[in-house]
Parts: structure tokens; C-alpha cells; sequence
């Protein structure tokens, strides 16, 4: 099977824009991978778009050029990122097309998510009665994680901590403020245990990468950041998932450990090999969650972990490097986009204040949400 | 039955004051619960379920507090910003069944705790267009005098 590479990647901030649609973020990111490859929008085979406001990010073409190149759009919950990367690479794997893109991009009004639970296969009821809300599944599921494996309140606070920390490092996050501990902790409760510095938000962004057949990749960059695998999972019988009125009480595998395992195995790697990771901390108990269900600690550890600092930036396991979605917040279409160009920034070297040391050849990305949707990416040099 | 009551949803829940039973569903081929009931099995895909009232008690899985009004739609709850008051939701273990997602009512100053015995309870949720009182499930703390 063909290889692919990446060969550019493009951010536009995350945050708060007004006036800016979310399409001119979308078309701005492209520019900047499109500029970072070193390749015109002419020079574009084809596209993916992910967006979840946004019916038709397709329409970014008004204004990169109208050149006629199939331009596909993708939403898959919160692994919409993750949904048009896989797609790309296996349109470059088929040998159908030589060089793509992928870009994302959402503008998310301020506050909780909400839908109509009949479009998620719900009854209407479960909405009626407040049911149909994400934060209180997050705050149960690391509940219950906290119980059965030992995790503190101390460990979720210090979670938010790093994530404040590293984003004041990342000129492109939402949040740039440190907040200590404390103030994470004593902010106001959202869903017992976890407080309002707990949570990400979503918001506005965008973010896209250009990828090509890996035979033709020095052509455009002397660092190749190579697309090891990208895989998407949905639930199986027995995950306990975000939606669900009832689940039964043989606890099977989440979607995040069966993305993860494919993920590994395609790319011929395993959790010892991997030197960077992005992490979906949609809640600091979710990022305590992800580290095990992708292999990178067992149940539990992540208390001795986090307390010694292992998934600090000059830890042996950097998490969130540019402070996830936490200091970044879930522009959802744009989200792992943004985790894959921190990925590249590491990889080649070139993340500045946070560059994990010692020349991290393999990086890690893993999205997960609503239904029980997961993806993982994985890219290394 | 109460004429001035009324169920969420059909199907969900006996209206019986005393012992008022959720209604789910058990695949005549796997074994498999849901609730609320389904035609289709998400275990092993057939067709077919069929209905079952479950167990009217069980214990707290895992829990949480709500302390945001949810945001109307879909919420249909009566209060406003300003009457909103903090509750508690959970997963509720239903052995030899399933666990259930449920408010959880009847706590003074302690929370719940994971491992906690509950009971089925109905309770008014609001009125409807008619002044009807549309109820629903919950589970409350069995009372240490009915304990097992």
C-alpha cells in the first residue's frame, strides 16, 4: 500500500472571533498548509472538510479558487477531524489521487452543546428530563473511574493545571492564562467532581494539513512528517458511553481502546515507541481516562504519574503539549486537525517554548465523543 | 391509576404509586436488557425484543450532581434560572439486568455514594397543557428500617 506524508500544516487560532465566519478560518488555515507545503491551491488533487456548524465547508473554494477537485465533507461527532484524515489517506493509499487536503472548522455559540436527542437515536423523553447532556457523562464515567482505581481531586486539578500551563506557552491557544491548582479546584462545580476549569469550551478555530503520496514528498519539504496510520472506531455492546439511557453490565472495551489497538497495529508501533501525545481532555478525568484506554499507562497509575510530572513536556510521557482542549478549546471540525499540527510542530522541531526534548520521532493524537465515536492518528518522522 | 397523571413517555414506567416498575427489554436470543425498551438487540442485532418490567431496586454505580440549568430544548423541566436547584443523577445497577441512567432523589446533605441501595419512585416532573402531572422515574435510598 501506498505511503502518505504530510508535507504542510495550517492553524488559524483558536478562540473567540467575532464578525469571522468560520469558513474564512477554514480557508485561512488552508492558505498557511497550502504556504507551509510550499504548494498552490491549483496544485490540490482533492479535499476533505470537516465542520459541525458549518453545513458546507466545501465552500472555502470561493475563496482558494474554484478548480473543479472532488471536495468531500465530513461530520463525525467530535472524531470529525480524525473522519476526513483517514478519509484522505486512504484516497492517497487507493492510489486514486497524489496530493489532498484536510482542513476543519467550527464556530460554536458560547455553552454546552445542545441537539435534539431524536437525531442521536434517543427518545425524546431523555432530553425532556435533562438527561440528554455530555458534562454530567464525563463527570460520571471519571467518577466511577476515581472509585474503582484510586484517582484523587488532586490529580483532575493538576490535570487543568498543566493544560493552563502549556497553553500560555502556545501563541495559538484559547486560554493563556496558568491557573494554579487551587483556583482549578475551588472553581465553581459543574458536575461533581469536576469544577468549571475542568472542562474545555467549545469555540472557534481552524486547522488543515496538506498530505501526499510519501514517493513525491521531498519534492515539497525536506521533513516529511510521515501518516503511520489513522483509524476510526464506534461503539461496541458493553462501552459505556456519552448518550446512552442504559448499558449492560458486562463492561466491554470503549471505542477509544479499539481505535487505538488498529492504530497501533497498522502503524507497526506500540505505546513504548510513541514520544508526543494529544489526548481528547474534554475534562481533565477524560485525559486520566485516554492515557490508559490508548496504552500508555495501566488503570490507576496515572496518580503516581501525573504527581511526578510524566506528562509534563520534559516528562517521559509529554500529554497535550500545547495544551489541548483545554486551553485550546473544540472548535469540533477542527480539533484533531490542531492535535496534528502540534504532532508535526514536534516532530519537526520547531514548537519553540514547548518543543518536547530529545527529538521526538513518533507522535500520537486521539479523538473521542459523542455517540462513542473515537479516532487516532499516528505520524512519526 | 391516577386520572390527573400521566407518564413521560409510553412504555417507560408503570404508574403505580407503591411500587412503580421501568419497563426495558430482553432479547429472547442473547439475553441481553435495554432500557427503554427496543425492537432490536444491540448485542447480537436481532429483531425482536421483548418487554420487561425490571428490578424495582438496585445500587448507585456511579453519580454526579447537575448544577447548571440544561438548556430548553429539549429540557422541559418548569424551573427557571432563578428557581433552578442543584440534582443528582446517576447510573443505577440492576443486578442479573442492567445499569440505568436515573435522577436521584431523596438525599438530605449527603450525596450519594457509589454502592448505595435505591428504590423505584415516581415523580412529578411538571404539568402538562391539560394540568395534568407528568411523571417519571427516579430511584431514592431504601430506608434503613426496609432494608434487607
Amino acid at each position: 500500500m501506498t505511503d502518505v506524508a504530510i508535507i504542510g500544516v495550517g492553524l488559524h487560532p483558536f478562540g473567540r472571533f467575532p464578525g469571522k465566519s468560520a469558513i474564512a478560518m477554514g480557508a485561512e488555515a488552508t492558505r498557511a498548509a497550502l504556504g507551509d507545503a510550499g504548494v498552490q491551491w491549483g496544485d490540490v488533487q482533492f479535499a476533505f472538510g470537516g465542520s459541525y456548524e458549518v453545513d458546507n465547508p466545501d465552500a472555502v473554494v470561493n475563496q482558494l479558487g474554484l478548480t473543479g477537485i472532488p471536495f468531500t465533507d465530513v461530520y463525525n461527532g467530535c472524531a470529525t477531524a480524525a473522519s476526513a484524515i483517514s478519509l484522505a489517506v486512504q484516497t492517497i493509499e487507493l492510489g486514486a489521487y497524489d496530493i489532498g487536503v484536510a482542513v476543519g472548522m467550527d464556530k460554536h455559540p458560547v455553552g454546552a452543546f445542545s441537539a435534539d436527542p431524536v437525531q442521536y437515536s434517543l427518545p425524546s423523553w431523555y432530553g425532556e428530563l435533562g438527561f440528554f447532556l455530555t458534562p454530567k457523562f464525563f463527570a460520571m464515567k471519571i467518577q466511577r473511574y476515581m472509585y474503582d482505581h484510586g484517582i484523587s481531586h488532586q490529580t483532575l486539578a493538576a490535570v487543568a493545571a498543566k493544560a493552563y500551563r502549556n497553553g500560555a506557552r502556545n501563541p495559538n491557544a484559547f486560554r493563556r492564562s496558568p491557573l494554579s491548582i487551587e483556583q482549578i479546584a475551588e472553581s465553581r462545580m459543574v458536575n461533581d467532581p469536576l469544577t468549571q476549569f475542568m472542562f474545555c469550551s467549545p469555540d472557534e478555530g481552524a486547522a488543515a494539513i496538506v498530505l501526499c503520496r510519501a514517493g513525491i514528498a521531498h519534492r515539497y519539504t525536506s521533513t516529511p512528517i510521515y501518516l503511520r496510520s489513522s483509524v476510526v472506531r464506534t461503539r461496541r455492546f458493553g462501552a459505556f458511553e456519552v448518550h446512552t439511557p442504559s448499558f449492560p453490565l458486562e463492561r466491554g472495551d470503549a471505542p477509544t481502546t479499539d481505535a487505538s489497538k488498529a492504530a497501533y497495529e497498522r502503524a507497526g508501533v506500540g505505546p513504548e515507541d510513541v514520544d508526543v501525545i494529544q489526548l481528547q481532555d474534554t475534562d481533565a478525568g477524560a485525559e486520566v481516562i485516554h492515557l490508559a484506554e490508548n496504552g500508555f499507562c495501566q488503570d490507576g497509575e496515572q496518580e503516581r504519574l501525573i504527581a511526578e510530572g510524566a506528562t509534563e513536556i520534559d516528562g517521559p510521557l509529554p500529554v497535550n503539549t500545547d495544551g489541548g482542549l483545554l486551553a485550546n478549546g473544540e472548535p469540533i471540525g477542527a480539533s484533531g486537525l490542531r492535535q496534528v499540527y502540534e504532532l508535526v510542530q514536534q516532530l519537526r522541531g520547531t514548537a519553540g517554548d514547548r518543543q518536547v526534548p530529545g527529538s521526538p520521532k513518533v507522535g500520537y493524537a486521539q479523538l473521542y465523543g459523542a455517540p462513542g465515536t473515537a479516532g487516532v492518528t499516528i505520524v512519526s518522522r | 391509576m391516577d386520572e390527573h397523571q400521566v407518564a413521560i413517555a409510553e412504555g417507560l414506567i408503570t404508574l403505580d404509586a407503591d411500587e412503580p416498575r421501568l419497563i426495558g427489554s430482553r432479547c429472547p436470543a442473547c439475553g441481553a436488557f435495554t432500557f427503554p425498551a427496543q425492537e432490536g438487540c444491540p448485542s447480537c442485532t436481532v429483531m425482536g425484543m421483548e418487554p420487561v418490567q425490571l428490578s424495582r431496586t438496585g445500587t448507585i454505580w456511579t453519580w454526579t450532581s447537575q448544577e447548571f440549568l440544561p438548556p430548553s430544548p429539549p429540557y422541559s423541566g418548569p424551573e427557571t434560572a432563578e428557581t433552578f436547584a442543584p440534582y443528582y443523577v446517576g447510573f443505577v445497577e440492576l443486578e442479573g439486568e442492567l445499569r440505568i441512567e436515573s435522577r436521584l432523589v431523596g438525599f438530605g446533605d449527603e450525596p450519594p455514594h457509589i454502592g448505595q441501595r435505591v428504590e423505584a419512585v415516581l415523580v412529578r416532573f411538571r404539568a402538562d397543557e391539560e394540568g395534568r402531572d407528568v411523571m417519571t422515574y427516579a430511584f431514592a435510598p431504601i430506608e434503613e428500617s426496609a432494608r434487607d
